[in-house]
C-alpha cells in the first residue's frame, strides 16, 4: 500500500508540520502520519504566536525556510511588537491568531507539497531491524517503512487529563492518548519521564463585560513575522485585561483539596513559570491579585482564551470562581481547564542533530524532549527534519550554534542540561542575546536556510540586497555630517543641546532622545535622504551604530568562548577517575559524554570548577 | 592540545617532602594505591597494611637484608590523607645519601619518582581543595613567612572564596530583577531600581578595590617588600643594612629548632619580609632611586616597593635634604627618609632639622639608635598591620585579573545606568562581572538567574 519513504513523520503538531515541510521541500519522500488530520496544526493553548524570545524563533525558523511564521502571518488577528521600550535585542513580536485559519493555513502549505503524503492512523510502534529503525507499524495494523522516523508525540503518549478528582486517558481535550511507543522505546533502551503542562478554561464572550475591562490592542502599525513581503491585515483585535482578588482566591481554595495537584495525584512535573493559578495563589500567597489576559479565538467565534487561570481544579470550582472577576459577572463556561500528564524522553539521549544517540535514523521533537511552546517544539521540528533529510543523502547534520540562532540555545540546552521542567525559551538563556534579535534573524541564517535547499532563492536575494543597503546607509551614517547651522534651532526646539561644531549623524545618534529619521528630519538639507531606504534597513542601520561597542563586545565573547569548542575530549575518557569532579559533574559528563571543552561547560551541573579540574587533567 | 590522558593516576608517586640539604631529619612521601604495599615490602618492623590511619611505626628501611636507616612511618589511609590517596611518610636520618637511597628502593619497588606539583595536583583533583584553596597550598608550600602563612591558611580555608561568593549573591539578585523586567515585561513585574542597584554597585566595587589593594599588601607578604636603601657615599647604607640584618640573625637563631638559613638580603619584621633588591649594588650606588622608578613603570602590577632614603646628617645641608626630598616625591613610590649620624650632631642642630624635617627619622646606624622606630615606620608604610584583622588578602594573579574584570565589567554598568541604556546591555555587562566572581569561585550564572526568578517571582501566564 505504500512505498518506502525517506522520512517519516509521526505526530502534526507545530514540530511534526515543520518536520515534514522541511524535509520534503528539500527534495524527501515524506509520510506523514496524524491521529486526527482535522487536528492538523492545532493550537492546544493559547491562541497565539511568538511573544518575548519565542517570536525570535518564529524569525528563525522563517529565515530558514520553515513555515511557521508565514502561517502565523496570515492567519493574525492582532499583531504586537512586544518589549518595545527595551533595546533591540528585547523587542519581540506576538501575533494573537484565529486557531482554525492558523491550522487551515498549515494544511493547505503542506498540501501544496507534493513530496508531502498524509496518512491518519495511530503509530504504536516502531519497526526495527537488525537494531536499525525502519519504518512504523499503526494501530490498524499498516507497516509503512522509511529511511529514518521522526517522533513528534507532543502530549499524546500516555497523555491522562486531570479536572479535580476526575482523571480519564487523552491527548487533548476530546482525543485519545497515544499508546504503545513509550513502552516500546523504553524496552529499546530508551529513560523515559513524566511532565504535566495544563491550560485554562475557554470562555463564551458573549457573556463577558468587555465595556468595563482593559482593553490591549495591536500595534497602530502591525508588523508580521515572516521577511518575505506579504499583505499586513488592515484590522485587528484587541485583548482584555483583568484581575483575580480575594474573593476568587477563596474560591480556588476550597477546591485545593481536590486539587489533582496537591493531593499528589499529578506524579509528572510542571513548568514553574507556567503556574496554575492555583499554584500561584498556594506559592504567592502575598499576592491579593494576579493578572488575567482575555484572547479572543478568532474572527468568526466568541470563544475567548482566559490566558493566566491555567487550572485543574474541579469544574464547578473553576466557574465559581471566574465568576467573582471583574467583567466576569455572568460568565459562562464553553470548556474547563484541565491539567496533562504525559511521557517525556529526558532529551540528553539525543545529539546535537535531535537524532537519538541509541538509534540512527530515529528523530525527536517537541513536547517528547521535554520543551513546551509552539515555537520551541516548530523549530525542533524543522531541525530535526533538516536532519532526517540531510542524513538519507549522505549530507553533513545541520547544528546552528548558540552564538547563531536561538533554536541553537534551545537544541543545545536540552541536550547538554537536560531538563526537569518543560522547557520554555527565555531571552536570558541566551548569552549572546544582543546578537540573536529579531530584526537580525535573515541576515543570521537565511544564507545556512538557502544552501542546505529551505529557503527560496528569492528569500536570499532580499537578504542581500538589505545587506547591501544596511552597508551604504551605516557608512553614511558615521561621515554624513551635519551643520550646526542647519540643525540646532531644530534641536534647541526639542530639547537637545546644540552642537558646535560639523557632527556626524552617527555622534548625534548616541543621544536618546534623537532617532535617524528625526535628525534627518530637524536638518533642514537632509530632508528626503532617507526615502530611498527600506524601514528595515534604517533599522538595522541605526542598531549596528548605536549599539556597536555593545556588538562588538558580544563577538568578541563568542570568539572567546568558541575558542574552547577545539579542546577535544576523547569519547571514551573516564571521569569517574578524577575524584575532584562534583559527584554530580562526574555523572552528567558520563552520560552526555561532551565532544569538547566548551560543551562541557554547558552542561548542567558542570562547575567552571569542574572544568578546571578537566583542563588540569588533560594537561591544560 | 596536547591529548595526554595517561593514567597517571594510577601510578604511585614518591618524593622527598622536606627541603634538600642537609637536616636532622628528612622525610619521604608515598601516594597511591600502592603507597602501603610498597612501603611495606621495604619495611622491617609491624606489617604496615594491618595498621590503623594515622599511626606511626618504627622500624628499619632495608634492601634485602641491608640495613639503610632506621625510620619511624607515618600510615594514612585514603581519603583521609593530604591527596586522598593512600600516603606513607617516611622519617629518616636527614642525610641526602640516605634519603636518596630509600628513594630509590622505592622506585626499583615500581613508585614513580613525583613531577614538581604533583602531590598538590593530585589533592585537587582528588577533590581535596577547590583551585583557589589549591593555589593557596601552592602558596603556602612556598611561604616562608608567618603572615605569608597566614594569607594562605585563610585562603585554603575557604575565606577568599566565602566574601566573593557573598558579593555574587548580591548581584545575582538584582541581575535577575533585570531579567525579569526583560523576559516577563508584558506581566504584572516589579522593575529593578536602578538607584538601587547602583548603589549595589558601588557597595560592590568598593568592597573589590580592598581586595584589589589587598594584593599589594598580598604580594608584599608573600614575596617581600622589595627595598631599596639609597643615598650619597659614606651615607651609611651598609651600615644601616647589617644592622637590620644582624638583628634579624639573632632573632631568628634565638628560636630553637630553626635550621632555615637566612637570605642574606632579607629581613623580617613581625612576620613580614624585606627583600633588598640588588644589595651589592646599592653599597656602591649612588643613586639608585631614577633606575627604580624606571624599573616600576614598566612593572605591572603594583608591588609595593619602598625607598628608604639615607641623608648623611654630618655632610649634607637643609637644601641637599629639600631637594632629596622632592626627587622621592616625584617617584610615588612610599619612601622614608632617613637622617643618619645623629651621633655627630649637637642637640641644637638636631631638634632644629627635627622642627624643620618633622617627616624624616633620625638614626644613627652605627650607635644602633632608633631602629626600632625606623622598623615601625616601615610597616606602617605598607600597611602591613591590616592583615593581621584576619581580612581577606587576595595572593594571586588569576583572582587579581578576575577581580579587575569584574570591577571593569561594574564600571561598564554604572556608566550604562548614567546613559539610560536599557536592561539588556545592563544584564550584559552584569553578566559579565558575575562571570569575573565565578571564575573565582566556579559557579555558573545563567541556571542562577532564572533559578532565582522562578523562586522568587511569580511570573507565568
Amino acid at each position: 500500500m505504500f512505498t518506502e519513504y525517506d522520512v517519516i513523520v509521526v505526530g502534526a503538531g507545530h514540530a511534526g508540520c515543520e518536520a515534514a515541510h522541511a524535509a520534503a521541500t528539500m527534495g524527501s519522500k515524506v509520510m506523514l502520519i496524524t491521529m486526527n488530520m482535522m487536528t492538523i496544526a492545532q493550537m492546544s493553548c493559547n491562541p497565539a504566536m511568538g511573544g518575548i524570545a519565542k517570536g525570535q524563533i518564529v524569525r528563525e525558523i522563517d529565515a530558514l525556510g520553515g513555515m511557521s511564521g508565514i502561517v502565523s502571518d496570515k492567519s493574525m488577528i492582532q499583531f504586537r511588537m512586544l518589549n518595545k521600550s527595551k533595546g533591540p535585542a528585547m523587542w519581540s513580536p506576538r501575533t494573537q491568531n484565529d486557531r482554525m485559519q492558523f491550522a487551515q493555513y498549515w494544511r493547505e502549505a503542506l498540501e501544496a507539497n507534493p513530496n508531502v503524503d498524509m496518512w491518519q492512523d495511530m503509530v504504536t510502534q516502531l519497526l526495527v531491524e537488525n537494531n536499525r529503525i525502519v519504518g512504523v507499524k499503526t494501530g490498524i495494523g499498516q507497516e509503512i517503512r522509511s529511511k529514518s522516523v521522526v517522533l513528534t508525540n507532543g502530549t499524546f503518549l500516555n497523555g491522562l487529563i486531570h479536572i479535580g478528582e476526575k482523571r480519564f486517558g487523552g491527548g487533548r481535550t476530546a482525543e485519545k492518548a497515544a499508546t504503545g511507543i513509550t513502552e516500546q522505546l523504553i524496552e529499546l533502551g530508551f529513560e523515559s519521564g513524566r511532565m504535566k503542562t495544563g491550560t485554562p478554561p475557554r470562555l463564551d464572550g458573549r457573556t463577558i463585560n468587555y465595556s468595563i475591562l482593559e482593553e490591549q490592542k495591536g500595534d497602530e502599525i502591525p508588523g508580521k513575522f515572516s521577511y518575505i513581503p506579504s499583505h499586513n491585515i488592515k484590522e485587528q483585535k484587541s485583548c482584555f485585561i483583568t484581575y483575580t482578588n480575594k474573593d476568587v482566591h477563596e474560591i480556588l481554595e476550597t477546591g485545593f483539596e481536590k486539587s489533582p495537584m496537591f493531593t499528589g495525584r499529578i506524579k509528572g512535573v510542571g513548568p514553574r513559570y507556567c503556574p496554575s493559578i492555583e499554584d500561584k495563589i498556594n506559592r504567592f500567597s502575598e499576592r491579593d491579585r494576579h493578572q488575567i489576559f482575555v484572547e479572543p479565538e478568532g474572527w468568526n467565534t466568541v470563544e475567548v482564551y482566559v490566558n493566566g487561570f491555567s487550572t485543574s481544579l474541579p469544574e464547578d470550582v473553576q466557574y465559581k470562581a471566574l465568576k467573582q472577576i471583574k467583567g466576569f459577572e455572568n460568565i459562562k463556561m464553553f470548556r474547563p481547564g484541565y491539567a496533562i500528564e504525559y511521557d517525556y524522553f529526558p532529551p540528553t539521549q539525543l545529539n546535537l542533530t535531535l537524532e537519538t544517540k541509541l538509534f540512527e535514523n530515529l528523530y525527536f521533537a517537541g513536547q517528547i524532549n521535554g520543551t513546551t511552546g509552539y515555537e520551541e517544539a516548530a523549530g525542533q521540528g524543522l531541525i530535526a527534519g533538516i536532519n532526517a533529510s540531510r542524513k538519507t543523502n549522505d549530507l553533513a547534520p545541520l547544528v546552528l550554534k548558540r552564538s547563531e540562532a536561538y533554536i541553537g540555545v534551545l537544541i543545545d540546552d536540552l541536550i547538554n542540561k537536560g531538563t526537569d521542567e518543560p522547557y520554555r525559551m527565555f531571552t536570558s538563556r541566551a548569552e549572546y542575546r544582543i546578537l540573536l534579535r529579531q530584526d537580525n534573524a535573515d541576515l543570521r541564517l537565511s544564507k545556512i536556510g538557502y544552501e542546505i535547499g529551505l529557503a527560496s532563492k528569492e528569500r536570499l536575494d532580499l537578504v542581500y540586497q538589505k545587506i547591501k543597503g544596511i552597508k551604504t546607509l551605516t557608512n553614511d551614517l558615521k561621515h554624513k555630517k551635519i551643520d550646526p547651522v542647519n540643525i540646532n534651532s531644530s534641536l534647541e526646539r526639542i530639547g537637545s543641546s546644540p552642537i558646535k561644531e560639523k557632527t556626524s549623524v552617527f555622534q548625534l545618534l548616541k543621544r536618546p532622545e534623537l532617532n535617524t529619521e528625526k535628525i534627518l528630519q530637524l536638518d533642514s538639507s537632509l530632508k528626503g535622504y532617507l526615502s530611498k531606504y527600506d524601514k528595515e534597513v534604517i533599522e538595522q542601520a541605526e542598531i549596528n551604530t548605536i549599539y556597536e561597542s555593545y556588538i562588538e563586545k558580544e563577538q568578541k565573547l563568542v570568539e572567546k568562548v568558541e575558542h574552547l569548542e577545539n579542546y577535544i575530549i576523547k569519547e571514551n575518557f573516564d571521569y569517574r577517575k578524577i575524584k575532584a569532579l562534583s559527584s554530580e559533574a562526574m555523572e552528567k559528563l558520563s552520560i552526555t559524554r561532551p565532544k569538547t571543552i566548551g560543551q562541557a561547560t554547558r552542561i548542567s551541573g558542570v562547575s567552571p570548577a569542574d572544568i578546571s579540574v578537566i583542563m588540569v587533567y588533560l594537561g591544560r | 592540545m596536547k591529548k595526554k590522558e595517561s593514567n597517571d593516576f594510577e601510578e604511585t608517586i614518591v618524593a622527598l617532602a622536606t627541603p634538600q640539604g642537609i637536616g636532622a631529619i628528612g622525610t619521604i612521601r608515598i601516594s597511591g594505591n600502592s603507597a602501603i604495599d610498597v612501603a611495606n615490602s621495604v619495611f622491617k618492623g609491624k606489617d604496615l597494611r594491618k595498621q590503623e590511619s594515622h599511626t606511626i611505626h618504627f622500624g628499619k628501611i632495608v634492601d634485602q637484608d641491608i640495613i639503610i636507616d632506621e625510620v619511624l612511618v607515618s600510615v594514612f589511609i585514603a581519603p583521609k590523607s593530604f591527596t586522598r590517596e593512600n600516603v606513607i611518610e617516611i622519617s629518616s636520618h636527614g642525610s641526602p645519601y640516605i634519603l636518596q637511597k630509600i628513594i630509590q628502593l622505592l622506585i626499583k619497588q615500581g613508585t614513580r619518582f613525583a613531577k614538581p606539583g604533583e602531590f598538590t595536583k593530585r589533592a585537587f583533583l582528588n577533590g581535596q581543595f577547590d583551585l583557589a584553596q589549591a593555589e593557596a597550598v601552592a602558596d603556602l608550600i612556598n611561604s616562608d613567612s608567618n603572615a605569608a602563612h597566614m594569607a594562605a591558611m585563610n585562603q585554603m580555608r575557604g575565606g577568599f572564596s566565602k566574601k566573593i561568593k557573598a558579593l555574587r549573591d548580591e548581584l545575582i539578585h538584582f541581575a535577575s530583577m533585570i531579567e525579569l523586567e526583560l523576559d516577563f515585561a508584558e506581566e504584572d513585574v516589579e522593575f529593578a531600581n536602578r538607584d538601587q542597584l547602583v548603589e549595589l554597585i558601588l557597595s560592590i566595587q568598593k568592597e573589590i578595590s580592598k581586595l584589589i589593594e589587598s594584593f599589594r599588601i598580598g604580594n608584599v607578604i608573600k614575596n617581600g617588600v622589595p627595598t631599596v636603601i639609597a643615598g650619597k657615599p659614606n651615607s651609611g647604607k651598609s651600615t644601616l643594612l647589617n644592622v637590620l640584618l644582624e638583628e634579624e640573625k639573632a632573632i631568628v637563631s634565638d628560636i630553637p629548632g630553626t635550621t632555615r638559613d637566612l637570605i642574606e638580603d632579607e629581613i623580617h619584621i613581625e612576620g613580614i619580609s624585606f627583600r633588598f633588591i640588588d644589595t651589592a649594588g646599592i653599597r656602591e650606588a649612588k643613586d639608585k632611586i631614577e633606575a627604580i622608578g624606571i624599573e616600576r613603570t614598566h612593572s605591572k602590577m603594583k608591588t609595593a616597593s619602598v625607598i628608604l632614603y639615607i641623608i648623611d646628617l654630618a655632610e649634607e645641608n637643609t637644601l641637599d635634604i629639600r631637594e632629596a626630598e622632592q626627587k622621592l616625591k616625584s617617584l610615588k613610590i612610599p619612601w622614608i627618609l632617613i637622617g643618619n649620624k645623629t651621633d655627630k650632631l649637637s642637640e641644637s642642630a638636631l631638634s632644629k632639622l627635627k622642627k624643620e624635617f618633622p617627616d624624616m627619622i633620625f638614626i644613627s646606624a652605627a650607635g644602633e639608635v632608633n631602629i626600632d622606630i625606623l622598623k615601625k615606620s616601615l610597616l606602617n608604610l605598607i600597611k602591613a598591620d591590616s592583615f593581621k584583622t584576619g581580612d581577606t588578602i587576595v595572593t594571586n594573579i588569576r583572582h587579581i585579573e578576575s577581580l579587575t574584570n569584574t570591577q571593569t565589567a561594574l564600571d561598564d554598568v554604572l556608566k550604562g545606568i548614567d546613559r539610560k541604556v536599557t536592561g539588556d546591555f545592563l544584564a550584559m555587562d552584569i553578566r559579565q562581572s558575575l562571570y569575573h566572581l565565578g571564575e573565582i569561585t566556579g559557579q555558573i550564572t545563567t541556571d542562577d538567574l532564572l533559578e532565582n526568578i522562578f523562586s522568587k517571582f511569580c511570573i507565568g501566564k
